[in-house]
């Protein structure tokens, strides 16, 4: 078991050497990601740990992907995309581009969600999706769309009761055991590596889906971040938040109306 | 000295009781819930392996069964005495130093999500002595871990008796491996968790 002390120096290392700034991640959950590392990776004391994050950059690619969580599934909370489908995107057909930001994108999976939705909503043609992670090993994997086959059962349910109506596998070929999605999905996906911690806006959306990515955060870091949301949405846009997070508390709260029943707000002032 | 700390009943320093359980367990905490004799002097925190599904029956359901106030945890909501938590589905639940909850999607630990032994370990390490963990009936090993972590941060550990459960082998899992500081059948866990109380009525 890691030390309060061993894991400001861990931390204070990843900054100093590195740029990662996880000072501002909720204390509890990175312990438990520290301590798990420490055991899978079998380190005898924790100043082989820190010497093996100090001083291999390789090693330190994998520290990073992780202590932060990369567990994501497509149409997850079935209902929420069903939200999407019935009150959000009619509202945005009239535009001419529309663009779409996947902040913590992980590897992809709620991005080519979205895809799929916009998609069979005839919208896909004139939408950008910005998918974004400070992770790169995850984007490369994103950019891929290559799934493992054993998901799809579930993800085919979670798809239909999102109110999908058409056959889920006509949107990928399946290959030993893993899926690729269609081509045609990923034309219109840019990934980036886009930090929350430290970088800055990058354009103007019309939906920002930032889902469960805000849980691993401080307060204070999660009040910057729904600020850097707030200073990227166009007027009359979305934010969509994980069903345990919420805008309450936050300053940017009153410019907010939360769509019935859902952790989607639209932005009114 | 344990035995010496249990007699003294309330004078127990109890800050945070955290209650775990799988398949069976519902039906203990249903007759549980109504026999607590609020205002509850402790926190009292739930998890319980549940469908993986948003929805909020499961508080719903108990907080018809008590006057003490439930909730479904919310991300950073405040820890306090006198009330009833509940781990939302698909979320582990984890306690912070600041006297907040957080909640964490990573993978699931002993094929469940929200585990026991998170929040059990968690629990431990920020409450440390003034924790009490109680393992109820469940057909998993998850629990087990997190009770020997409270043991040896100082917190007290209860367990179900296994024939009272309605499935025994998560108890007797933990009674096994040596987690156990006390055993105890449906009435002895509710007599217990009331000596816990020291504002309740009566």
């Amino acid at each position: 078991m890691i030390e309060e002390e061993e894991i400001d120096l861990l931390l204070k290392d990843l900054y100093e050497v590195y740029g990662y700034d996880f000072t501002q991640y909720a204390r509890a959950s990175l312990k438990r990601r520290i301590n798990r590392l420490w055991t899978l990776d079998k380190f005898p004391s924790f100043a082989e740990l820190r010497y093996r994050v100090r001083s291999d950059p390789d090693y330190l690619k994998r520290f990073v992907e992780e202590l932060t969580v990369n567990v994501t599934e497509m149409f997850r909370d079935p209902m929420y995309y069903r939200t999407l489908r019935a009150e959000v995107l009619p509202t945005l057909m009239a535009k001419p581009f529309i663009r779409i930001w996947h902040a913590g994108c992980s590897t992809g999976e709620e991005v080519f969600s979205m895809a799929i939705l916009l998609k069979e909503a005839r919208l896909l043609h004139k939408s950008i999706l910005y998918a974004t992670d400070l992770n790169p090993e995850v984007l490369e994997s994103a950019r891929q769309g290559i799934f493992s086959m054993s998901t799809m059962k579930q993800y085919s349910e979670n798809y239909i009761l999102s109110g999908g109506t058409t056959d889920f596998s006509t949107y990928y070929t399946a290959h030993y055991g893993r899926v690729k999605f269609n081509e045609e999905l990923a034309e219109k996906m840019v990934f980036s590596t886009h930090n929350l911690v430290s970088d800055r806006s990058f354009n103007e959306f019309d939906l920002i889906l930032c889902r469960n990515v805000l849980i691993y955060f401080t307060k204070t870091l999660q009040e910057r971040v729904l600020t850097l949301f707030d200073e990227s949405l166009a007027p009359l846009s979305y934010l969509g938040l994980g069903s345990k997070e919420t805008l309450k508390f936050s300053s940017i709260q009153p410019r907010y109306k939360q769509l019935e029943g859902e952790k989607i707000w639209r932005k009114i002032g | 000295m344990a035995e010496n700390r249990l007699n003294a009943g309330h004078s127990v320093d109890c800050r945070v009781v955290v209650i775990g359980g799988s398949t069976g367990s519902i039906d203990v905490l249903l007759r549980l819930l109504p026999a607590l004799q609020p205002p509850l002097s402790f926190a009292l925190i739930i998890v319980v392996h549940r469908r993986n599904t948003a929805d909020s029956t499961l508080a719903h359901l108990f907080s018809l069964k008590t006057s003490v106030p439930v909730k479904e945890v919310d991300d950073k909501d405040v820890i306090r005495p006198g009330t009833i938590y509940l781990a939302p589905a698909d979320y582990h639940l984890l306690l912070e130093r600041d006297g907040t909850f957080s909640l964490d999607d990573s993978e699931k630990i002993n094929y469940s999500r929200p585990s026991i032994d998170v929040t059990f370990e968690s629990a431990a390490d920020v409450c440390g002595s003034s924790l009490v963990g109680v393992l109820l009936s469940g057909s998993n090993a998850d629990g087990t871990a997190g009770l020997k972590a409270i043991k040896s941060m100082g917190g007290f550990t209860v367990v179900q008796e296994p024939d009272t459960a309605q499935v025994g082998f998560m108890p007797q899992q933990a009674i096994s491996g040596g987690a156990a500081d006390y055993v105890f059948d449906i009435p002895g866990l509710i007599r217990f968790i009331n000596d816990l109380n020291t504002t309740r009525s009566r």
